[in-house]
């Protein structure tokens, strides 16, 4: 779960870096450039192979954590010690997961799948042909209910990060007080600026801060 | 006459010369000699534990629901060893010297030596079992002082020194259960011992979550059943800890030892109320700080800052101008009980009497304004760091009270009053620590041995392990290497069978009373006796009057206790009114073994035997003896008397002056 | 602080045996005083249930000081009650005031199954205990206790996770029913010191293993067993005994 974790957390430092191309203020060229690189590069494809597979293994890892720790209580309390003892998102992974998993399955078939199969429109950039990956993200946000459920999905990134970011480092052992610290730390504002920086494409398409 | 069976030689040879020429059991036939172990405390754990390590077939069982549970853990102060880490002069000898004079020479020389002897050892056990003792930055063990002494020599863990010592000897318990070498029965009680052909051969227990009677078979039974104290019903103890398995052992011929020697703590959180079910102690180190003081006005109902300073009687002081607050255990108790029975106690009950910090938070906040360079503190600014102080010296102490209480001990005077926290009687042993029924031995604070009339601080959890570690796998060996041949005993034995139906019919017996009163209402009775007339200080009359009382309530309790439930379930109410029976029947003893004693020595108090400026009294011409009782039949006992001879600490009378 | 009396409502979980069919009761308590401890409260419910020929309620209990950790009850949702880092037979009555309803329940989970009424079976501790939860060494084999100096700090860390009481709590808290809490305090204790070293690694392995057979639940670091732990025992213990478990998992043969 840690693990899995954890390569998953490198993965969003790559897309929300790649996402940020937008504000490149170029018409979109340097991100379709990155966003070709990362479609037609041999390495890439085969870590996302890898991605894909660490996706799956995290679903299903929490799913058999969620289903084994829920067997572990056969009566319930009739009251519940509820946030008194844990923020409710500590509590909430796998609700978290799950919504997060349904922002998946709608984020790429917004996005991977065109991409993936070649039915987005090109773009000649400096000579060179790139699909226009860009021109599809503007059609896409600008239907406002599409924009409320990546914000919903944004905000389930949010708290499941919150939570997982440190727990999985204390999962992978780092019993350390000052190193646990700094976890904790880094983990919030890892947190924050991923979930933002992912939120703001959406809105900044939307609200037209870029064309 | 008994016979104590110590080994002739000089004291400090004794236990030497006899661990050289005891007789042993080879390994091979340790497998086959089974041991029966009740009880898991310190004594308890320590002694199945080492047993089983030595090759033995042990059974442990505990009433609680698991052996780390036993009431040993409830000790906060410390072990004692006399190990002189501190190079202030301790010595084996100074051990063996302190316990005998803190007990009023009312202990045995030779086990009290071996006691001291073997106090190095436990604790290089205890660290080699991982027990976190406190340690210096240097990395080697801390050491505190402690009453009755004047070295340093008391070894601790905060103040959780009990429980530390305990989950160490229950970790090398559960090792031996995992090897298989222990089977351990948690939630089972002894309520019988088995006995043929004059040894004991085995146990009756009650399964107190299926209320099956069972019948367990060995070659000998250790009892590490712990003290009695709570037969005065209100003490520090346990709810849990109780007589019963002794009691058994003793109507069946183990004679009891010193049963009314009870020792009675100064500094414990007064009763608030009927309710009340058990009392806590505060630890003796608070009186180094605290001033006791009473209202001089009798019934005075003024809040304890409302009362002026000369309108307060700071009696300890003012009785005891050498010693002040700092007087023994027993004297402080006694103090503040003759204080309140004159009507001078505090707080609702009037059963308490003022510990007062706000002298030493003055004092600690001038010193630290000192340090600091402040010449013209305010007063605030005094206080302020006066309490800083006390808090870093008795901090956790202080958020129990308020715990309890609800007050806050550095702004109000804390309450305090004395109470029964531990028992030096208990079942006569000779120096094998066997009783006077051959193959069952008593271990720890369930026999009688090593105390006196009076224990030191820091020595309960010492003999406890002395007892289990490095005694009783010596000892226990001189007895079964002759049952060897022995072969293992079929429990439908006629002895199991009639030991069994005695438990039986005795529980079919008290569930059938069906009378009116609770199990709690009778020993809530039997303890205001036990308080009133065999507490702090006894007299003839009183004594006379309890022995009385308590057949009457005996007799009550047999015609009119209720108890609800049935016979095959848990029944928590059932399992008292086994024990309360017992204590019933123990207090009797109590009553007359104080009433036989004709002085006053340590926690026993006869108010009549007391030097002219209410000092306690002892008659060293006539009761220089272990009055040990053997059971007769309802009411009835039979003294016997172990002499006590003193070869090497002569009797002195103990002066505080 | 002034004493007052309240009439308070209870709703107790009644339970015969381990096989029967639980629920509650409710009890209605007059006249208890703000001095009572809660178990004194629950002593003059039980005495007045006896008196009218009842049953009274079954409750763990054994020392009242808060160190056997003998006393197990669920309060208003709360291992122990509304206190913080306190057990049950500590917990005062001046927490509630008059009119309160009381909800008391057993610990619940699939490790410690219910004995009788509030009174749980949780006897997997031991066996975690036996699994490993011990340095090896026979009485009399011990050296001088002062021939093995510990650093003071490891010592002080060392006493902090050996003073677990083994009440369960953190189990009960745990939305898991995770016995983390209790088999790391364990772990801590024996391999922050310098004895415990050469059963370092077989000791973690075994003792998970035994916590998993035991049917505790995995560890989420939700944090809930911490925030309710009587005795404070951190849970930087559990990222330890991860990382022993991590090395001890890599490195064994």
């Amino acid at each position: 779960m840690a693990l899995t974790g954890v390569s998953l957390i490198a993965f969003l430092v790559v897309h929300v870096g790649i996402n940020a191309c937008i504000w490149a203020g170029d018409g979109g060229d340097m991100f379709n450039k990155a966003s070709h690189f990362m479609g037609s590069t041999v390495v890439i494809r085969i870590l996302e192979v890898g991605l894909f597979a660490g996706i799956i293994l995290h679903i299903v890892q929490g799913l058999v954590l969620e289903v084994q720790n829920r067997s572990r209580r056969q009566t319930a309390y009739a009251v519940s010690l509820g946030n008194r003892g844990s923020k409710w998102y500590r509590r909430s992974m796998g609700l978290l997961g799950t919504l997060l998993l349904l922002f998946l399955v709608m984020h790429l078939s917004h996005f991977w799948v065109p991409s993936r199969f070649s039915t987005l429109e090109t773009i000649t950039i400096d000579g060179k042909e790139y699909p226009n990956q860009y021109a599809d993200i503007i059609r896409v946000f600008h239907d406002p209910l599409v924009v409320v459920l990546y914000l919903l999905g944004c905000a389930s990134l949010l708290y499941h990060l919150l939570h997982g970011f440190q727990s999985a480092f204390r999962t992978l052992g780092v019993g350390n007080n000052r190193y646990l610290a700094l976890i904790k730390i880094t983990g919030f504002w890892f947190s924050i600026i991923v979930s933002i920086g992912f939120a703001m494409m959406p809105i900044s398409v939307y609200l037209e801060w870029i064309s | 006459m008994i016979k104590s069976g110590i080994p002739s030689g000089p004291l400090e040879q004794k236990w030497n010369d006899y661990k050289g020429h005891v007789k042993l059991v080879n390994p091979a036939n340790k497998r086959k000699l089974e041991i029966i172990i009740v009880g898991t405390g310190l004594a308890g754990a320590s002694a199945a534990a080492s047993l089983a390590e030595l090759g033995y077939q042990v059974k442990a069982f505990c009433f609680q629901d698991s052996p780390r549970r036993a009431h040993s853990i409830a000790a906060q102060g410390g072990i004692n060893a006399a190990k002189n880490y501190q190079n202030d002069g301790d010595s084996v000898f100074r051990l063996f010297y302190d316990t005998i004079k803190g007990g009023d020479y009312r202990a045995r020389e030779a086990n009290v030596h071996r006691l001291a002897e073997v106090s190095a050892s436990i604790i290089d056990q205890c660290v080699a079992q991982g027990v976190p003792f406190a340690r210096e930055y240097g990395g080697l063990l801390s050491n505190r002082s402690f009453g009755g002494t004047q070295v340093q020599r008391t070894f601790y863990a905060a103040g959780q020194t009990g429980q530390q010592l305990l989950i160490g000897a229950y970790q090398a318990l559960e090792r031996q259960v995992a090897l298989g070498n222990v089977k351990m029965y948690a939630r089972h009680e002894m309520l019988e011992v088995v006995l043929i052909d004059g040894k004991a051969r085995g146990i009756i227990v009650r399964n107190l979550i299926t209320g099956a009677l069972e019948r367990h078979f060995g070659h000998a039974v250790l009892l590490c059943t712990g003290g009695y104290g709570n037969v005065f019903y209100l003490s520090t103890n346990a709810m849990g800890c109780n007589v019963t398995a002794a009691w058994k052992a003793h109507k069946k011929g183990a004679y009891f030892g010193n049963p009314c020697f009870t020792q009675i703590h100064p500094t414990c959180i007064p009763v608030s109320g009927d309710y009340q079910s058990k009392l806590t102690l505060m630890s003796e180190s608070l009186r180094n700080d605290g001033r006791i003081w009473v209202p001089k006005e009798k019934n005075d109902s003024r809040k304890a800052t409302d009362i002026p300073e000369e309108e307060r009687d700071y009696y300890l002081e003012r009785r005891y101008p050498a010693f002040g607050n700092l007087v023994p255990r027993d004297v402080a108790s006694r103090a503040a009980k003759e204080r309140c029975d004159a009507g001078y106690g505090v707080g609702t009950s009037k059963q308490a009497v003022y510990l007062d910090y706000a002298d030493a938070i003055n004092r600690y906040g001038k010193i630290e304004c000192g340090k600091h360079g402040n010449e013209n503190p305010s007063k605030e600014e005094v206080i302020r760091l006066g309490k800083e102080v006390v808090k870093e010296k008795y901090g956790n102490l202080f958020d129990m009270y308020e715990k309890i209480t609800g007050e806050n001990p550095y702004e109000v005077p804390m309450r305090i009053y004395p109470a029964v926290h531990y028992t030096m009687g208990g079942l006569w042993v000779d120096y094998e620590l066997m009783t006077s029924i051959k193959g069952l031995y008593c271990l720890g604070e369930a026999n009688f041995s090593d105390h006196g009339a009076n224990r030191l601080g820091a020595s309960a959890l010492m003999q406890g392990l002395a007892d289990g570690y490095f005694v009783i796998p010596y000892t226990i060996g001189n007895y079964l290497a002759d049952e060897i041949r022995t072969k293992e005993i079929p429990t439908d034995h006629p002895a199991f069978v009639e030991a069994e139906k005695n438990v039986s019919d005795r529980i079919l017996q008290l569930k059938n009373i069906n009378g009116k009163q609770t199990v709690e209402s009778f020993h809530k009775r039997l303890g205001k006796i036990m308080w009133d007339k065999c507490g702090m200080a006894r007299n003839a009359q009183g004594l006379g009057e309890a022995i009385t009382e308590i057949q009457q309530l005996k007799k009550e309790f047999w015609s009119d206790v209720k108890i609800p439930g049935e016979i095959n379930e848990m029944n928590p109410e059932l399992d008292k009114a086994n024990r309360v029976a017992d204590f019933i029947e123990l207090g009797e003893l109590m009553c007359i073994d104080a009433l036989n004693r004709n002085e006053s020595c340590g926690g026993h108090f006869r108010e009549e035997m007391q030097t002219e400026d209410g000092e306690a009294k002892r008659d060293d011409a006539n009761y220089s003896f272990v009055a040990a009782w053997e059971y007769k039949g309802d009411h009835n006992w039979e003294l016997h008397k172990e002499d006590l001879i003193f070869e090497v600490a002569k009797p002195t009378q103990r002066s505080y002056k | 602080m002034e004493h007052y009396s309240m009439n308070l409502t209870l709703k107790v979980w009644r339970q015969k045996n381990k096989d029967s069919k639980g629920d509650f009761e409710t009890y209605k308590v007059e006249n208890i005083s703000s001095e009572m401890s809660f178990l004194e409260m629950m002593d003059v419910l039980n005495d007045r249930l006896i008196r009218e020929g009842k049953e009274p309620i079954a409750f763990d209990h054994d020392c009242r000081e808060g160190i056997c950790g003998t006393c197990s009850m669920y309060i208003n949702g709360r291992p122990h009650g509304p206190w913080h880092a306190n057990t049950t037979c500590q917990l005062h009555m001046r927490a509630y005031k008059d009119g309160d309803t009381i909800v008391v329940e057993p610990w619940r989970a699939k490790a410690f199954p219910v004995v009788k009424d509030l009174i749980v079976d949780r006897s997997a501790f031991d066996r975690i205990i036996q699994a490993g939860g011990y340095i090896s060494v026979n009485t009399g084999n011990a050296v001088d206790a002062n021939s093995l100096p510990i650093e003071k700090e490891k010592a002080d860390e060392s006493f902090a996770a050996a003073a677990c009481i083994g009440c369960g709590a953190c189990v009960a808290a745990c939305k898991n029913s995770s016995a983390m809490l209790f088999v790391s305090a364990k772990v801590s204790h024996l391999a922050l010191l310098p004895q415990g070293a050469p059963e370092r690694k077989t000791r973690v392995l075994n003792m998970i293993a035994q916590m998993d057979k035991e049917g505790f639940g995995a560890c989420t670091n939700t944090q809930a067993c911490e925030s309710v732990c009587p005795k404070e025992i951190s849970m930087t213990n559990i990222a330890k005994l991860n990382s022993e478990y991590i090395i001890s998992g890599l490195t064994s043969r």
